[in-house]
């Protein structure tokens, strides 16, 4: 049932790395991070990984296997064919810390931008009343495990360092979705309109809805079609009326 | 490795290749065919845009009684032939000399551009960004959907709006077709199928439209005190789960409706009737 | 030599992040202290967030009868009447209010019909009180707290200028020492001036002075071989007390769930939630034999179904019908799975069957348990929704920890020290109901934070400082693994130097085979040996490479509170002659009423603020037995009298 695989690791840090070749046994049913701690227990005690759970609910050891922006405890050998030599690196679009660790700091960086949920001032705590189909879509947004997959792939920040002031990337602006989807979030009575500072401060438009965060979500949430493109509509009830949005185009004009 | 493998210059140091990032000259990683994907996009659609564009322009063969093709319907100009019963009302005067189609399709490919998944669809076959999850995209610079010409994609709800009337008027058509060539009613044949399939495959995808969704519940805070469109919002939320399928299988359609009337109306073919 | 560490000064250090943490920071702060939180990981990614079941709490939402009384007694009767009965009253009738509190920082639990929090069963619980999420509650509870820390931080950005202002997290930071400080010179007056510890990524050391820390860093389980637990669950904080001169409680009482994956070995032990048996999962070995019905203890019969029908009706008519046995406290259940698979009635991966498809409709599972639907199709290729799962008992959670006052959390001898959550000892006597984890931490997490917050304002002026020689001590210790003790040792196996990770494993199977669901005394003894030679080949523990995120260092020093906390384990479990909760004696299978009212008491054999006792016979444990306060009368009067005979001595029951 065992066999020798062959992988290959990106090892290294900031200052430079190379993907470094190692042979490993694999055993029956086991995942990519048992690879990996067996390599820490066996050949190279010093890799850095970062993992908690090993159950794919923490959203710790996120990676890139054979290019695809993965979960390590929830990517399972048998996918893999024996002769296959399987690659193994660090998310890349954060910046590296060590080996198959990354610096994840601008996703707490963007969670804290975002305005939290406020609190219907007429009701005390045990007085919420909510029917279960009203919390149900954002639900499915708080299943969310923050593996930063979604962050990870998303060519907005990918492919472009200097979007990542303007763009909150999809884990947030579905987290602004969730919000905005609360049926007792009483943001609106405190002149917080999180439909269009979606777009105005928290770079929706950056969005181009080609769904690389759903594929990647492990936790299969459907980001694009229940988050993103609902709120991209509700933005556009704000903001893209024609009328409205005529005048407004028209105001801006005059005062640049 | 990719099809595209030489369009990012060595040494640029953006993107993945950003300093501080692990350093990997590689734009990607992937072993599997994931190229295979926005291929086929961009074959489907250039085959699609290259066959509408021909036929749009080809200003005959779209009118074989009682069958209308759905790029001519409705037909707005005087120099339309004329369809029995059919949607031609006569809005542009002679002076309109050209195909009428060219009148009417506007909405439809408004309606497809502007399409949550065609966005998808295109953005990631013809503009490469990205081609593929995890896969480099070529450009120096991108702004997305923040600013002209982009930004219009988010009028998409009106040519919902206006994909619903044109589904109307092609429904209209495709009930004319149970009348024969002389406009007696209760026969068929099958370009009334023909029709008939393309009309429900344009119903299915513009309601499955995610603007649709949007407007007939999605927009709600609160779904228990609307019932009834929480219902819709749930049952088009379904249909939405198959949008992509549906946006091909109705590409496909009207194009096949349309080839089917020019077989019919130019005589290649003869129009089976069945009663 | 100065010791090169970066410092900074708090009013409160939270060490941990983990509900019981993050509750105790959010309190911390709400009373105006700047507080910082320790995170061993990544903000939000601790161990709580693999609680699946719910938050129990008697809000009575589905089972208008429950209340804090009914609550308070199955806690008791669930803990075996060991529980701290003070801590297990508070919890009973804080735990309303913490859960309410959740949902005005944006929770969204499960609803009822008429829009409230939905309640669900679960073992031990008479009615339905559980708040959940589906099967992700922790997730929900870490995530709402997470957010509510974020939230402050944006008004403190409001109001200063600064998001970290007045609450900071230190994340992927590891403590490896309370700091101490004598006013008078001996170490009996002690007081906490801060703590030290190092960062992940970089490697460096920190020291965060502060009056007032509070311990919430969770369990024990990585000691052993078989646990639900991550990989943080080495113990920490319940060493760090018994360094700092705290004593541990109840330490022998070590929870093992029934129901742990078996199959692929690489998720061996990872928990499927007891929501599986509450919603309608039976328990069957190989014969097909719902073997639970034979496990019903004499304490429990008049409250568990006694056939099939019965327990099946109960699902519809809860208040007709006794509930089933698969619904038993933890402990009951997962020693009658280990005894069935032991008779050679169990399945082929060595577990039981735990069957839920043909008991609900495929979609009314995926609804209801999506985690285990999904965890399951992803990492075992089961269709839980279509066939059985496999699963046994895994270690779970201890019951011992910290000895703390149970109104204000703080920890006995060492003034400034507070301990909340898994670390905190006593709550839930000799075995915890499912549920009542996450109330734990939301009412103690923030009651310590509370008091911290108090004793911190208090002090005002006159806090005590950190000794420079401290410092150095905790850097020199920290830093044993990469220098050379070993160099020209030859007592070490072949003269080389240990591997941290083959002495983890060495541990983890000496804790499983000898210290596990079942015990004797003479495997406890040899348990003890072996841990003892642990110790010292520990010593010698040589990591390879340098100090940036290093795995194998870190390990090498949470080797250190591991094997304080097996000792205390051992030694624990050796003396408790009797079998009671999560602890099982095959030489003494009885419950004996005179042991309840005693707890064992774990400290530093001779406390010195460093680590000696190299001496395998002498060990680094001290242990001690003393007398519980006797439980009040008006708490006693919630039982019937025939209950309480069953635990209490006959002069305890007519003082």
């Amino acid at each position: 049932m065992s066999y020798r695989g062959r992988f290959k690791i990106w090892r290294g840090d900031a200052k430079g790395g190379a993907l470094q070749e190692f042979v490993v046994e694999v055993n029956e049913g086991e995942v990519v991070l048992d690879i990996i701690h067996r390599l820490q227990a066996t050949q190279a005690p010093d890799l850095a990984v970062r993992w908690n759970c090993k159950a794919g609910k923490c959203g710790s050891c996120s990676a890139e296997i054979n290019g695809r922006p993965r979960l390590m405890c929830m990517t399972r050998m048998s996918v893999f064919d024996e002769s296959e030599t399987v690659t193994v690196t660090p998310m890349r679009t954060f910046p590296v810390v060590r080996d198959l660790v990354t610096d994840v700091s601008f996703n707490y960086t963007k969670a804290r931008e975002i305005p939290s949920f406020v609190p219907p001032p007429q009701l005390g705590p045990g007085e919420y009343r909510m029917q279960q189909e009203d919390v149900g879509r954002s639900q499915e947004f708080r299943k969310c495990i923050e593996c930063f997959l979604c962050q990870n792939v998303c060519h907005v920040v990918r492919d472009h360092e200097e979007n990542k002031t303007a763009f909150a990337g999809p884990r947030f602006l579905m987290r602004i979705a969730e919000l905005d989807m609360h049926p007792l979030d009483a943001a609106e009575e405190t002149g917080l309109d999180r439909k269009s500072t979606a777009q105005d401060e928290h770079g929706l438009g950056y969005c181009n809805i080609t769904k690389c965060c759903t594929e990647v979500c492990p936790e299969h949430i459907k980001i694009t079609d229940n988050a993103l493109i609902p709120l991209k509509e509700r933005a556009a009830d704000r903001k893209y009326d024609p009328l409205v949005w005529l005048g407004s185009m028209i105001r801006r004009r005059r005062t640049d | 490795m990719g099809t595209l493998d030489t369009t990012q210059t060595p040494g640029t140091a953006t993107g993945v290749r950003t300093p501080g990032r692990a350093s990997i000259p590689d734009r990607h990683l992937r072993t599997d065919r994931w190229w295979l994907a926005p291929a086929v996009t961009v074959a489907v659609l250039t085959a699609f845009v290259i066959y509408s564009t021909w036929r749009a322009f080809a200003n005959s063969d779209y009118y074989a009684a009682p069958y209308v093709s759905p790029f001519y319907s409705p037909c707005l100009a005087t120099n339309c032939v004329p369809m029995p019963a059919g949607a031609d009302v006569q809005v542009f005067g002679p002076w309109w000399g050209i195909s009428p189609a060219l009148l009417v399709l506007i909405f439809p490919l408004g309606f497809r551009l502007t399409c949550y998944y065609y966005r998808k669809a295109y953005y990631r076959g013809f503009w490469a960004a990205p081609p593929a999850c995890a896969v480099a995209e070529p450009h120096p610079k991108y702004s997305g959907e923040t600013r002209f010409p982009l930004i219009l994609q988010n009028i998409h709800r009106y040519f919902f709006y206006f994909a619903v009337i044109f589904a109307v008027i092609l429904s209209y058509d495709a009930a004319l077709g149970f009348r024969n060539a002389a406009g007696q009613w209760g026969h068929m044949g099958l370009g009334t199928l023909v029709l008939l399939g393309n009309i429900a495959l344009i119903w299915l995808y513009t309601l499955s439209c995610h603007s649709c969704r949007h407007v007939v519940g999605g927009r709600l805070k609160n779904f228990s005190r609307h019932p009834v469109r929480y219902r819709m919002w749930t049952w088009v939320g379904k249909l939405n789960e198959r949008h992509m399928a549906l946006a091909w299988a109705s590409l496909v359609s009207v194009a096949l409706a349309d080839f089917y009337v020019y077989l019919v109306a130019s005589g290649t073919f003869h129009d089976p009737h069945l009663f | 030599m100065t010791t090169q560490v970066e410092r900074h000064s708090y009013d409160v250090v939270v060490v941990g992040a983990g509900g019981a943490g993050l509750r105790a920071a959010i309190e911390a702060r709400s009373q105006g202290m700047r507080t910082a939180v320790i995170c061993k990981s990544l903000f939000g990614k601790a161990h709580t967030v693999m609680a699946e079941g719910g938050i129990a709490a008697s809000m009575g939402n589905v089972n208008e009868n429950d209340n804090w009384q009914v609550h308070f007694r199955d806690t008791m009767r669930g803990g075996k009447f060991l529980n701290q009965w003070r801590m297990a009253e508070l919890h009973a009738k804080e735990a309303p209010d913490r859960v309410w509190e959740l949902e005005t920082w944006g929770a969204l639990f499960d609803r009822t019909k008429d829009g409230k929090i939905s309640q669900r069963n679960f073992g031990g619980h008479e009615y339905p009180r559980l708040a959940h999420v589906g099967d992700r509650t922790g997730l929900e509870l870490i995530r709402t707290l997470q957010q509510k820390i974020v939230s402050l931080q944006q008004e403190d950005k409001k109001e200063f200028g600064d998001y970290e202002a007045r609450l900071k997290v230190f994340q992927e930071c590891t403590v490896t020492r309370i700091l101490t400080r004598a006013e008078s010179g001996s170490a009996a007056d002690s007081r906490v001036c801060g703590v030290f510890g190092y960062v992940r990524e970089s490697g460096r050391f920190f020291v965060i002075e502060a009056p007032a820390v509070v311990l919430a860093t969770g369990g024990i389980g990585k000691s052993f071989k078989v646990p639900s637990n991550s990989w943080e669950y080495t113990g920490d904080g319940h060493a760090l007390a018994l360094l700092a001169g705290a004593q541990l409680i109840n330490m022998e009482f070590v929870q093992f769930h029934p129901t742990g994956m078996v199959w692929p070995p690489s998720v061996k032990g990872i928990l499927v939630t007891e929501s599986v048996r509450g919603d309608g999962g039976v328990l069957r070995n190989s014969d097909g034999k719902r073997f639970m019905f034979d496990y019903i203890p004499e304490v429990f019969k008049e409250k568990y179904a006694q056939d099939e029908a019965e327990a099946d009706g109960w699902y519809t008519a809860p208040d007709t019908h006794r509930r089933p046995p698969e619904l038993l406290p933890r402990d009951e259940v997962a020693r009658a799975i280990n005894a069935e698979v032991k008779a050679g009635h169990g399945s082929p991966h060595g577990g039981v069957f735990l069957d839920v498809s043909t008991r609900l409709p495929a979609e009314e599972i995926r609804r209801r348990l999506p985690s285990m639907h999904h965890q399951f199709k992803e990492l075992a290729d089961v269709d839980i929704t279509a066939e059985p799962m496999e699963v046994g008992p895994t270690c779970h959670y201890v019951m011992g920890g910290v000895d703390v006052d149970p109104d204000t959390a703080a920890a006995t001898g060492v003034p400034g020290l507070f301990a909340a959550g898994e670390v905190a000892g006593g709550m839930h006597g000799s075995n915890r109901l499912g549920g009542n984890s996450l109330s734990d931490l939301l009412v103690f997490g923030r009651r310590a934070g509370l008091y911290a917050a108090t004793y911190a304002a208090e002090l005002a002026g006159s806090r005590p400082q950190v000794a420079e020689e401290q410092i150095e001590g905790a850097a020199a210790e920290a830093l044993r693994p990469f220098s050379a003790e070993y160099a020209g040792n030859t007592d070490t196996v072949d003269g080389r130097p240990e591997n941290p990770y083959s002495l983890h494993q060495e541990l983890q199977q000496t804790m499983n085979d000898l210290v596990g669901i079942i015990r004797r005394a003479g495997e406890m003894e040899e348990a003890l040996h072996r841990l003892a030679d642990l110790r010292v080949r520990s010593r010698t523990a040589v990591v390879e490479g340098h100090r940036q995120f290093n795995p194998g260092w870190h390990l090498a020093i949470d080797l250190r509170n591991m094997l304080l906390v097996s000792e205390c384990v051992a030694r624990a479990a050796l003396e408790r002659t009797e079998s009671r909760g999560g602890h099982t004696r095959d030489d003494y299978p009885q419950m004996d009423r005179l042991w309840r009212k005693s707890n064992l008491v774990c400290e530093l054999a001779e406390y010195r603020g460093v680590i000696t006792g190299q001496d395998p016979a002498m060990g680094q444990i001290k242990l001690t037995r003393r007398d519980m306060l006797p439980i009040r009368a008006d708490l006693l009067a919630l039982f019937e009298k025939d209950e309480l005979l069953k635990y209490l001595t006959d002069e305890e029951l007519s003082a």
